[in-house]
């Protein structure tokens, strides 16, 4: 049975509506990232220009080159420290049974709900009595706040379905609790390790608040806030091609990413449901 | 010495009691069975021989010593799963050594142990294949391979065959029963709940019914001569068939019960007239299945073919050497009834 | 209690491992949230500065409510809760969260039950759904900031362009526009997030129910609202609970699209503003905490409400 033709053009302008809403501001950021000058302040809805200027300015001019290395290097330590952490941690609140574990879920559950602005005061007070203010390291110990509960909560949701008798299996075989995650759950977890390193790592890359707050100067700080902060002497002298440029600069990679590992995202977000 | 004890054993999960004063014995290179219907705390049992389970009261010893406070893999077992658990991204033969690492014994020590399991179970050409990459008969070779390796003193069973389809199954239980006549010295614990496996492959068997012991014996002894009308029940097949009322009442007990096996038909006489309401033809034997008139239901086994069908009428006579007459609760009434 | 002295070895030292385990992330989350979160109620009871936080004295609740006597019999309510920028921010993150999740939620569902039929092209469809998730907070706004330009942006050329409009809008200058822009950016953003939660609901209804549905010639329409609906609900729910904590806490879409504006501040940033900007700590900090308990109290509210099932026993 075939459904009428207008059910069929409808269902198709649907889906057109729905892939043009969600593309085209990303099309037209690519768009104004190429003009420059006068061709700037026209409104054009094809490309007219492929004017490399902006890119230019933005990655040999100024800093911009050495606040993307500092994105790179805050949001890859703070994967791989959160991992660490939270691989041995959701071990235990998924396989071992012991008094307090659902107390433990559920401070782990409520602190990835903390608004970030609710620890403000008294982290920027911790920050600066290690001496850190200024650091990339303020930003890696600070992202800990919601990187480290939802990747312990995604991996321990994992790992609660990994059978029960291969983990029995090691026991008898006379395996610690550490040789069991070592050498029997974490080469059946990579899956799982790269979904939520992935989404730990999108997390860290778009962190504004704690950015914005916690650095002070032009070269150490992260891209988000580089862009934000952005502008002209006036009002009309914003560099809206330089600010699109650097926009796509940073958004390509992540596009990419989420791209390629479609799927396991699409996994993991489901898994965690704690955080967008 | 007793291979593995059990004294006053119990288990509880919070406020629910799952065993209750399990007391057995068992002697070393002996192959027993734990049978009983779904939920009767077999697997619970083994786990606590195997350390899995803590055991919330009572003693467990293993030659002799006492074993409540052993961690597993000293515990001298070894175990093979009812999914097999063997681990997916290691090799069979890493699956099979990985143990023996834990153990730390030296490499040509490991080596010859999984050469010489591996020969044993003819899973040689296999030691470098990934489990997903072997049959589901394989893998449980792997298993049992893997169990080898230990040199356990006593081996543990929970159900090994259920995921295996009926052919198989066959194969592989003569293998089992292979493997106990191998491994003498080893003793073996094996969990089912189908009483033919129970039958064919324990010296003794052990009957669990709501966390009690209901009778421990050879299997002919389970048998002939069924401790409780459960025992009577649930070995034997197809099962016995328990009257009640009048025909029972004649020998002092509330049930009679008869083995389909050992009631005769005939077309013409007998102590019993009743009706063919339904054949069962299995090529080697016939159920027929009959209702007496005055008794109710009856089922009859007969060898080879039976030239009956429904709506016949038939005479049985029950074997009154095999009567077994279980009182209210179920126990047996003593002394057999005179015919 | 006797059961646990009967645990076996193997339960003492798996619990010990446990504990053992656990000890890193738990050291780590004290000193990043539970710490710095206890200060930051200590200080909203202080005097604190920006420069001298470490000898801030005890205030009591003056930064929250404080009754002024001007000596005459007259008086006046000053602190927190008698100023109105505040209670203006309160609404402005209210309004936000509401009307951003009921959209988000709706148009969610829309492209969940999209991308839930077959159709050719589905893969690449849900691939450029994704795009507005992928794309950082920062750069979505400055996107759409660019886009909303009053002069040469290209919303009010398109509007024009339909007749919609006949003057240009300052879209995110206007106070009348602010809040709808704030809301456009983040719907657009957000609502991916919420469409891959229910598409993922909407895959675990068994095909067979449509099936038998159809069988019996049951309009898709009643299907829809008999059947779909209630099975997806709960992870509607989870998916919008989570959305309106995320939604309360709102922050950089507003900080960067609509710059210190009483039409769009929400309490992040007005808490912000008077931390930093202001140099307001103390005063910043309850503002912090207000919002912490709101956002504490749903939590708490829901966990109970759903009675959740932590420990994962019913999956
Ligand atoms: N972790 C547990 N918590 C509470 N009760 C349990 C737990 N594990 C098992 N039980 C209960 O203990 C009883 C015995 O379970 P067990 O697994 O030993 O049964 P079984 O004889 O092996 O059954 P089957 O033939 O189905 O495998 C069952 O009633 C079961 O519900
Ligand atoms: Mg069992």
């Amino acid at each position: 049975m075939k459904p009428p033709l207008w059910q069929t053009i409808g269902f198709y302008t649907l889906v057109g509506l729905i892939v043009l809403q969600a593309v085209f501001p990303f099309y037209y950021a690519i768009l104004t990232s190429l003009e420059d000058g006068q061709a700037l302040f026209e409104v054009n809805y094809l490309p007219k220009a492929l004017n490399l200027a902006n890119y230019q300015a933005m990655l040999t001019e100024g800093v911009f080159g050495k606040q993307i290395l500092n994105s790179v290097f805050v949001a890859t330590v703070v994967v791989i420290l959160s991992l660490f952490l939270a691989v041995t941690a959701a071990y235990a609140l998924s396989r071992i049974r012991f008094r307090g574990r659902g107390l433990l879920l559920l401070t782990v559950l409520s602190v990835s709900m903390f608004p970030q602005i609710a620890v403000l005061s008294g982290l920027f007070e911790v920050i600066r009595y290690f001496g850190l203010f200024n650091s990339l390291w303020s930003l890696v110990f600070s992202y800990m706040i919601f990187t480290l509960p939802f990747t312990v909560w995604v991996l321990t949701t994992f790992m609660r379905n990994l059978p029960v008798e291969i983990e029995e299996a090691a026991i008898m075989d006379g395996a610690s609790s550490f040789t069991i995650i070592r050498r029997v759950f974490l080469p059946l977890m990579w899956p799982a390790m790269v979904t939520t390193g992935l989404l730990a790592f999108i997390h860290a890359w778009n962190e504004f608040l704690f950015a914005l707050t916690f650095l002070s100067t032009d070269s150490q700080r992260t891209v988000p806030v580089a862009i934000a902060l952005i502008s002209g002497r006036s009002e009309f002298e914003i560099p809206w091609g330089n600010i699109m440029a650097a926009s796509v600069i940073v958004t390509l990679p992540l596009v990419a990413l989420v791209l390629v590992f479609q799927r396991k995202i699409v996994s993991g977000l489901t898994a965690g449901a704690v955080k967008g | 010495m007793a291979s593995v004890e059990l004294i006053n054993v119990s288990k509880s999960y919070g406020n629910v009691q799952v065993l209750r004063d399990i007391n057995l014995s068992l002697e070393q290179g002996e192959f027993v069975v734990f049978v009983g219907p779904s939920g009767c705390g077999k697997s619970t049992l083994l786990r606590m021989i195997a350390g899995l389970e803590d055991i919330t009261g009572g003693e467990l010893r293993i030659d002799g010593a006492p074993m409540n406070d052993v961690m597993p893999a000293r515990r001298g077992i070894a175990m093979v799963f009812q999914s097999y658990a063997l681990y997916p991204h290691m090799t069979v033969y890493e699956n099979m050594s990985f143990g023996l690492e834990q153990a730390k014994l030296s490499t040509p020590e490991i080596e010859a142990r999984v050469q010489a399991a591996a020969k044993m179970l003819q899973i040689e050409e296999l030691l470098g294949r990934k489990p997903r990459q072997l049959s589901g008969g394989q893998r449980q070779r792997v298993a049992i391979g893997r169990a080898i390796t230990r040199d356990p003193r006593v081996f543990l069973f929970d159900e090994p065959l259920s995921n295996l389809d009926a052919a198989l199954r066959v194969d592989t239980r003569l293998e089992i029963a292979a493997l106990g006549q191998r491994l003498p010295d080893t003793t073996m614990i094996y969990v089912t709940h189908d009483q033919v496996e129970a039958m064919t492959l324990a010296d003794r068997i052990v009957v669990l019914n709501g966390g009690n012991v209901e009778q421990v014996g050879t299997p002919m002894e389970l048998y002939s001569e069924p401790a409780s009308q459960f025992v009577a029940g649930f070995i034997g097949s197809p099962r016995m068939n328990f009257l009640s009322g009048a025909v029972a009442e004649a020998h002092g007990a509330v049930t009679y019960g008869i083995r389909p096996e050992h009631i005769a038909l005939s077309s013409d006489a007998g102590d019993w007239a009743g009706k063919v309401t339904l054949t069962e033809r299995l090529g080697s034997d016939t159920f027929v299945h009959a209702e007496v008139e005055g008794i109710g239901a009856v089922n009859v086994r007969i060898e080879g073919r039976a030239d009956v069908s429904a709506g016949q009428a038939v005479f049985l006579t029950p074997d009154a050497a095999s009567v077994h007459l279980f009182d209210a609760a179920g126990r047996p009434v003593a002394g057999r009834p005179d015919a | 209690m006797a059961e646990t002295a009967k645990k076996s070895r193997l339960s003492r030292s798996r619990t010990r491992s446990a504990w053992l385990f656990l000890a890193p992330m738990l050291v780590t989350l004290a000193v990043v949230a539970a710490w710095p979160l206890g200060r930051t109620i200590w200080f909203s009871f202080t005097d604190a500065s920006l420069d001298l936080m470490s000898d801030a004295r005890w205030v009591g609740f003056r930064n929250y409510l404080e009754y002024v006597e001007w000596g005459d019999g007259e008086g006046q309510y000053y602190g927190l809760l008698a100023d109105a920028r505040w209670w203006r921010s309160v609404w402005n993150t209210i309004l936000f969260a509401v009307v951003s999740v009921s959209f988000e939620t709706l148009f969610g569902l829309v492209i969940a039950l999209v991308l839930n039929q077959q159709f050719r092209g589905r893969g690449l469809v849900r691939a450029a759904v994704l795009i507005p998730w992928a794309i950082p907070t920062i750069v979505s706004a400055k996107m759409w900031a660019w886009m909303l330009h009053d002069q040469f942006g290209i919303i009010n050329d398109m509007l024009q362009g339909l007749g919609l409009i006949s003057q240009p809008i300052a879209w995110t200058a206007s106070p009348d526009t602010a809040m709808v822009a704030v809301l456009m950016v983040d719907i657009w953003k957000t609502t991916p997030f919420m469409a891959l939660l229910i598409l993922a609901g909407l895959q675990m209804v068994p095909q067979d129910i449509y099936e038998a549905a159809k069988l019996d010639g049951v309009p898709a329409w009643r299907v829809f609202r008999k059947i779909t609906l209630p099975l997806i609900m709960p992870a509607v729910l989870v998916a919008v609970v989570f959305r309106t904590l995320d939604a309360l806490r709102v922050f950089d879409i507003v900080y960067v699209l609509t710059p210190n504006t009483d039409a769009t501040r929400t309490m992040s940033v007005y808490a912000r503003e008077n931390l930093f900007d202001y140099d307001q700590f103390a005063y910043g900090s309850a503002a912090s905490t207000l919002l912490f308990l709101v956002i504490a109290l749903i939590t708490i509210t829901f966990i109970m409400a759903t009675r959740m099932d932590l420990e994962g026993k019913r999956s």
